[in-house]
């Protein structure tokens, strides 16, 4: 059990805003939330590859299909160091892969969405890296060291995703009619799954308040939506793209911009399981994991051999 | 000869069509490996396989724009997605469907490995600056494409029995597909006039012992040289399996060509 001075000297350090290491001692919670978190983003980064994945094969110009394949390249670099960052939290790469393909450990719902047109694409790297970069620049600073570090990495990266996104989407919402059809039909159906990546509202989320106190997350769900609502309302705009909100309107008094409900039933049911890719989701990565199961033992095996031949 | 062969009269026109046959070979592989993107058997495969994808579409661009600069065409997208299948000039072990993860190492080994001895010697005589310079900066790439099979190509040949028998049946199963890396027709011809593509009889044996020395190091039996070869990929005789890749690579930019997509 973790003694109330051990707690109060924990919370002494967050709130110097000293960096936690994997050495040092920390609450049971703590390490709990943080490799509950940890290991959500590194599969959001996996699972992320596969809507993305998608149009490899069919992007229409060499440039842009390099800039794909390097995005795709990154997530599976980000969800590498940060599955490495959780594995300092005690636990291993195997056993958060397999709590997520056979358990129910879960991943960001935004990639439960198909990717119809090549504007999804663009649309992906302008709102969803978009929303991503918010959310994870906060997160650089949090109290957990590895995690800080990974996101400050993963951030950079982002910002360039996104930039590649919004700048082919621009292009395609000034292109031909069918460019511009392409483009405003991703930007509707995006636009409130990406408002939902934020999570629920503070009102209704019970980790907000202990993330916050131990410095893990340092703005709220609501805090850090209505932060991005902010810059994409200007964004949009100058493209000449329409968010599907009739309710959005600039409010003079707070100096942000008010926006309709969110649809939360749907974001809930999506969670749960019930959404339009979900299930195709998991069996893509389950069939991965599994028929790349005798590659990874080929690789074990041949390590042994070797280490016994080095010994002998 | 097929139906559009003609032969290079030129040095410019040997250098184009030089220039095509090594990117189209580099763009339609690189499209196979570009398909294990989320699929790989661990995150450092995923990584690898698009980071070797990645490479290889980026030779294929390069090679393109200079191809289309010399021979009056529109960019390098012009011959990736406005040419027809029988048109496309890679030879037909690139084509194939990305089969398990043994085929795609199998394949990616025995290509970049003809890759590096190809480019090696072609570095030594292309005078063409340009054509050389991209030679140099790709080769270091290469080397570490060679590598990265060639470990895989150990792992599992001295693996479990299982790897074993999966990468040599994608061994033995590819292995009709290997002859026409070193095939030298009518416009090769003219291109070795112009020091533009290099005698094979030298780097092919060099070739063959490093197979040889490969697949035997990993307890692995060398398939038979002598076999029947599959041939006529070079000049747009492919297998069934290239349209369909075509046509899903293509299929976006033919529908609105007139529109701007880079």
């Amino acid at each position: 059990m973790d003694t109330q001075k051990q707690l109060d000297d924990f919370q002494k350090r967050i709130d110097n805003g000293e960096k936690i290491e994997p050495k040092d001692w920390m609450p049971e919670r703590y390490r709990k939330q943080l490799i509950r978190m940890m290991s959500q983003h590194a599969h959001s980064e996996i699972v992320g590859m596969l809507p993305e994945g998608n149009w490899i094969t069919r992007v229409p110009s060499l440039k842009r299909k390099m800039v794909l394949l390097a995005k795709v390249q990154d997530e599976a670099g980000h969800g590498l160091y940060l599955y490495s960052g959780t594995e300092t939290l005690g636990v291993t790469r195997k056993e958060l892969i397999e709590d997520y393909i056979y358990g129910n450990a879960k991943y960001s719902s935004i990639f439960n969405y198909p990717t119809l047109t090549y504007a999804d694409i663009c649309v992906i790297g302008w709102l969803v890296d978009g929303a991503a970069i918010v959310n994870q620049t906060m997160l650089a600073k949090s109290s957990y060291g590895p995690y800080a570090r990974a996101n400050l990495r993963i951030c950079k990266e982002e910002s360039f995703h996104k930039k590649q996104g919004y700048e082919m989407l621009a292009k395609m919402a000034n292109g031909t009619p069918e460019q511009r059809k392409m483009a405003q039909d991703a930007v509707n159906r995006w636009w409130w799954p990406t408002l939902m990546m934020f999570g629920p509202h503070d009102s209704d989320s019970p980790n907000s308040a202990e993330l916050i106190k131990w410095g893990v997350k340092t703005k709220t769900n609501d805090e850090l939506r209505r932060h991005f609502v902010d810059r994409t309302v200007m964004e949009a705009e100058a493209i000449g793209i329409t968010l599907p909100d009739p309710e959005l309107s600039y409010n003079e008094e707070t100096g942000h911009w008010d926006f309709g409900a969110i649809p939360w039933d749907e974001f809930w049911s999506v969670v749960k399981g019930d959404g339009p890719m979900n299930l195709e989701r998991i069996k893509a990565r389950k069939i991965a994991y599994e028929e790349g199961e005798w590659v990874r033992k080929a690789a074990k095996e041949y390590a042994r051999k070797r280490k016994l031949e080095k010994a002998s | 000869m097929s139906t559009f062969d003609t032969i290079p009269q030129t040095r410019q026109e040997a250098l184009v069509e030089v220039l095509l046959r090594l990117a189209d070979d580099r763009l339609i592989l690189g499209h196979r490996l570009s398909e294990w993107a989320g699929h790989g058997p661990e995150l450092e495969e995923d990584l690898a396989l698009a980071n070797i994808a990645l490479d290889m579409i980026g030779h294929a661009s390069a090679l393109y724009e200079y191809a289309a600069k010399l021979d009056n065409k529109p960019d390098e997208d012009y011959f990736a997605y406005f040419r027809d299948d029988i048109d496309f000039k890679n030879i037909a072990l690139a084509e194939l469907p990305r089969g398990d993860f043994a085929f795609t190492i199998a394949r990616q080994f025995l290509f970049s490995l003809f890759s590096y001895f190809l480019y090696k010697d072609l570095i030594e005589i292309v005078e063409d600056e340009q054509f050389n310079g991209m030679l140099q900066k790709h080769f270091k790439e290469i080397k570490y494409h060679l590598r990265h099979s060639r470990e895989w190509v150990l792992r599992l040949g001295d693996g479990t029995d299982e790897s074993k028998s999966r990468i040599q049946n994608a061994f033995d199963n590819i292995w009709m597909y290997t002859g026409e890396m070193f095939e030298i027709d009518e416009p090769f011809k003219a291109a070795i006039e112009h020091n533009l593509y290099t005698k094979v009889a030298k780097w092919q044996s060099e070739w063959r012992t490093f197979v040889n020395s490969t697949l035997t190091e990993a307890t692995l039996t060398v398939p038979d040289y002598e076999q029947y070869m599959f041939t006529g990929a070079r000049s747009g005789r492919h297998t069934e399996y290239l349209g369909h890749l075509l046509a899903q690579m293509q299929f976006l930019r033919r529908s609105y060509p007139d529109a701007e997509w880079k």
